[in-house]
């Protein structure tokens, strides 16, 4: 349909008695679950850290293959995300659509950006057999454990990637209800929760850069 | 619906099979679950049923060892994370915490029915995995065992970490419900104990359910990818999948037995009609044992090579949790203390509850000792022990408290006589069972053996008669409920005179939206009209 639809106040649902309550719960709901994930990321950390303890040598040779430079420019890209979800929830309780869309668009090309690093960085592993496990046939390591800083290294960033994915969902989730809805300094709770799962992201990444690109 | 429709019972609300399917009602998703519970709790029984008839005799019977090892596994899988899990707070929970805190819903009902889909799911594909094989590696997926390949401990392992996610959203949703959807007056000390306990609960399903999440993730992925973090032959460390599984195994202890503590609170405190003794410590020895229950994993590992200062740090924090088990069980007890006691079923199985939990929990201490685990380690004491934690004190506790909410969720009295005989059996059933593990296992007889030597017969079939009467209580207490749905009398508001808002405030059974006006809360959960001495 061509025609433009004006967005609506949001109505509180049947179980909650007025917005703050309901605002309140849906922002605690998720602190509570990027809690649950950080320790989920915290214990593959902890693995992390315990092989790269036991297989230090491993380590460095595998992270030799790694390229920092094009670390960095994703660590940029997923900062900037990270600024550009701020400002989209911070013009959300402004009841400024088109700011919202305009910075969730913003997020979504870095987060993009991000992914098509990976995929080259990804490819780059797949063509010099750099893979975890038995599938590993990389040329020119010394230490016969290599292959498992390969594996840790699918492990972690393959479930950040899938992260990545699920908030870039949630963005284009937003850029629906910011059709249909009214944003208002009481509900802009999809930019908000949208906006504190990608934090989350971002600091899953603060990690995971420095354990695989430059602890050597 | 229609606009009054928010006023009739939550069973007339809305009619067919889809209503159900879709529904958002908590009491709804409460009952779902506990059909499914129940049904769960008989199937992992009857596998429990099986293995303990081959034990009758030291030699090989009608089932071989393989099919053995697969028939405790699945009796492990399925009464851990299927039954004692996701039990008290998914069916009274759900059931109860709006009810009790005076709300209309959970904070977030179409999370509350995706968890009992998540529960769903993982069921069915913990059964798909039947097709697949047999799974044989026990519950706790120890490594390098399972990570042989096995299509069925594969299977199982997705399912593990499905029903984690159910369980971590389960949580989650409650401790958003207990701090934002509070009636007016309904203060933190004005809540009932069973909230506590499931706020409790929620924190370690939380913070301690991801790490299951993540260590079935790298199990899985060893599997498949052979990245070698667990698999000692890849250059990874079998001990750290230990750490990473205890780490949430042992808060799924608490998080098994704490919601027990809440249900168990209730029943003391109703039919003592007493205030409960000590409401602030039994409510704060919650919280604590949640906090000491995530620094104790490492009593698991005391054999497995742990360095001695380890060792001894954990050990002591284990003895330390006895402090506030040991806190709620005095409370318990001074409660009854000059109370007006009404033997009721519910009632007798709180009492049985107080029996078996004061030697679940002193075992455990025993089992905390450096020392003496060396010797107990891995033999039936240990299989003792933990029954007498998770059936003789969670699954008790949790029968009673079906047994007490049953008018409330249905509507319906249950017979007073059947229900009392058949938690005698019950009583005497579970004890018979597992006092004979203890004495076995305390003489060093191993567990998860499918041979044992003949002056440990006396015992197994001490043990394997305990279950007949254990399984004939539970259908007499089963069939005992399922009979007043149609013949029971129709129950009063508040049978039990009891002073919490599910009782005084809503109806039986409640109305699409718990309560016709929201309650105003002036008073504590307990606090029984003061009669002359």
């Amino acid at each position: 349909m061509a025609e433009v639809t004006v967005p609506k106040e949001h109505e509180v649902a049947h179980h909650f008695d007025d917005l703050e309550q309901e605002f309140e719960s849906h922002r605690l709901g998720m602190w509570l679950f990027i809690a649950s994930e950080i320790m989920m990321f915290g214990a593959l950390l902890v693995g992390g850290l315990l092989l790269l303890y036991k297989f230090p040598a491993a380590f460095a040779e595998g992270r030799a293959h790694l390229d920092w430079r094009l670390g960095t420019l994703n660590t940029f890209f997923l900062l900037t995300s990270g600024l550009t979800m701020a400002l989209a929830a911070w013009h959300a309780q402004r009841s400024e659509q088109d700011k919202v869309r305009r910075n969730l668009l913003l997020s979504l090309a870095f987060a993009t950006g991000f992914l098509i690093v990976k995929y080259f960085e990804y490819s780059a592993k797949f063509h010099h057999g750099l893979l975890p496990g038995n599938a590993f046939s990389g040329h020119g390591f010394t230490d016969p454990n290599a292959h498992v800083f390969f594996g840790f290294y699918f492990v972690a960033t393959g479930l950040h990637v899938l992260h990545v994915l699920i908030g870039m969902g949630l963005m284009v989730w937003c850029l629906f209800v910011s059709r249909k809805v009214k944003f208002t300094r009481a509900y802009y709770t999809p930019v908000e929760q949208s906006g504190l799962y990608w934090a989350l992201i971002d600091l899953v990444w603060i990690f995971l850069f420095p354990l695989l690109y430059l602890v050597a | 619906m229609s606009a009054h429709a928010e006023n009739i019972n939550y069973f007339k609300a809305s009619k067919g099979f889809m209503s159900w399917l879709v529904t958002v009602d908590h009491k709804r998703i409460g009952l779902m679950y506990l059909a499914s519970i129940l049904l769960f709790f008989i199937t992992g029984g009857v596998y429990a049923g099986l293995f303990r008839l081959e034990l009758w005799g030291p030699l090989p019977g009608f089932i071989s060892p393989d099919t053995y090892n697969h028939l405790f596994t699945m009796h492990g899988v399925i009464m851990v994370f299927l039954v004692v899990v996701p039990g008290i707070p998914g069916a009274l929970g759900n059931f109860l915490l709006p009810l009790q805190l005076g709300a209309k819903d959970l904070a977030f009902p179409k999370l509350n029915i995706t968890s009992l889909y998540l529960y769903w799911i993982g069921a069915v594909i913990a059964l798909f995995s039947l097709t697949q094989g047999r799974a044989d590696s026990g519950w706790t997926f120890y490594a390098p065992y399972s990570l042989s390949q096995n299509p069925a401990v594969l299977w199982m392992l997705v399912a593990a970490f499905i029903l984690g996610f159910s369980s971590i959203l389960t949580g989650l949703n409650f401790i958003v419900t207990i701090h934002k959807m509070r009636a007016p007056g309904m203060t933190w000390f004005r809540m009932p104990l069973f909230v506590w306990a499931l706020y409790a609960t929620g924190i370690m399903q939380v913070f301690a359910t991801p790490v299951l999440g993540i260590t079935l993730l790298l199990l899985l992925m060893e599997n498949f990818f052979r990245i070698g973090i667990f698999d000692p032959a890849l250059g990874g460390d079998p001990l750290l999948m230990q750490h990473f599984f205890w780490f949430y195994s042992h808060p799924a202890v608490y998080i098994i037995v704490v919601p027990a503590f809440g249900v168990v609170s209730e029943l003391i405190a109703t039919f003592s009609r007493k205030d409960i003794f000590g409401y602030k410590f039994i409510a704060f020895s919650s919280v604590a044992i949640t906090i000491i229950g995530f620094l104790v994993w490492g009593h698991h590992m005391f054999v497995s090579g742990q360095s001695e200062v380890a060792d001894t740090i954990f050990s002591f924090l284990t003895f330390f949790t006895a402090v506030p088990s040991a806190i709620k069980v005095f409370n318990w007890t001074t409660t009854l203390y000059q109370g007006s006691i009404k033997l009721t079923t519910p009632m007798l199985y709180a009492l049985q509850f107080l029996f078996n939990f004061t030697i679940g929990g002193l075992t455990g201490i025993v089992l905390g000792i450096l020392s003496v685990d060396i010797h107990l380690h891995d033999t039936y004491f240990v299989v003792s022990h933990f029954h007498y934690v998770a059936m003789g004190s969670t699954m008790i506790a949790f029968i009673g408290g079906i047994y007490y909410w049953w008018p409330k969720m249905t509507g319906r009295m249950f017979n007073e006589t059947w229900g009392r005989l058949a938690a005698v059996l019950v009583f005497l059933g579970f004890n018979l069972t597992f006092f004979a593990q203890l004495i076995m296992g305390s003489q060093g007889s191993p567990r998860r053996y499918y041979n044992y030597l003949t002056e440990f017969q006396i015992y197994h079939q001490i043990s394997t008669a305990g279950i007949v009467v254990l399984a004939l209580g539970l259908f007499m207490a089963l069939f005992n409920l399922l009979i007043s749905l149609k013949n029971g009398a129709i129950a009063p508001q508040n049978p039990w005179g009891a002073r919490t808002l599910e009782w005084t405030h809503a109806e039986t059974p409640p109305v699409l939206y718990n309560f016709t006006e929201t309650p105003v809360v002036t008073q504590g959960p307990y606090e029984y009209p003061t009669e002359k001495v």
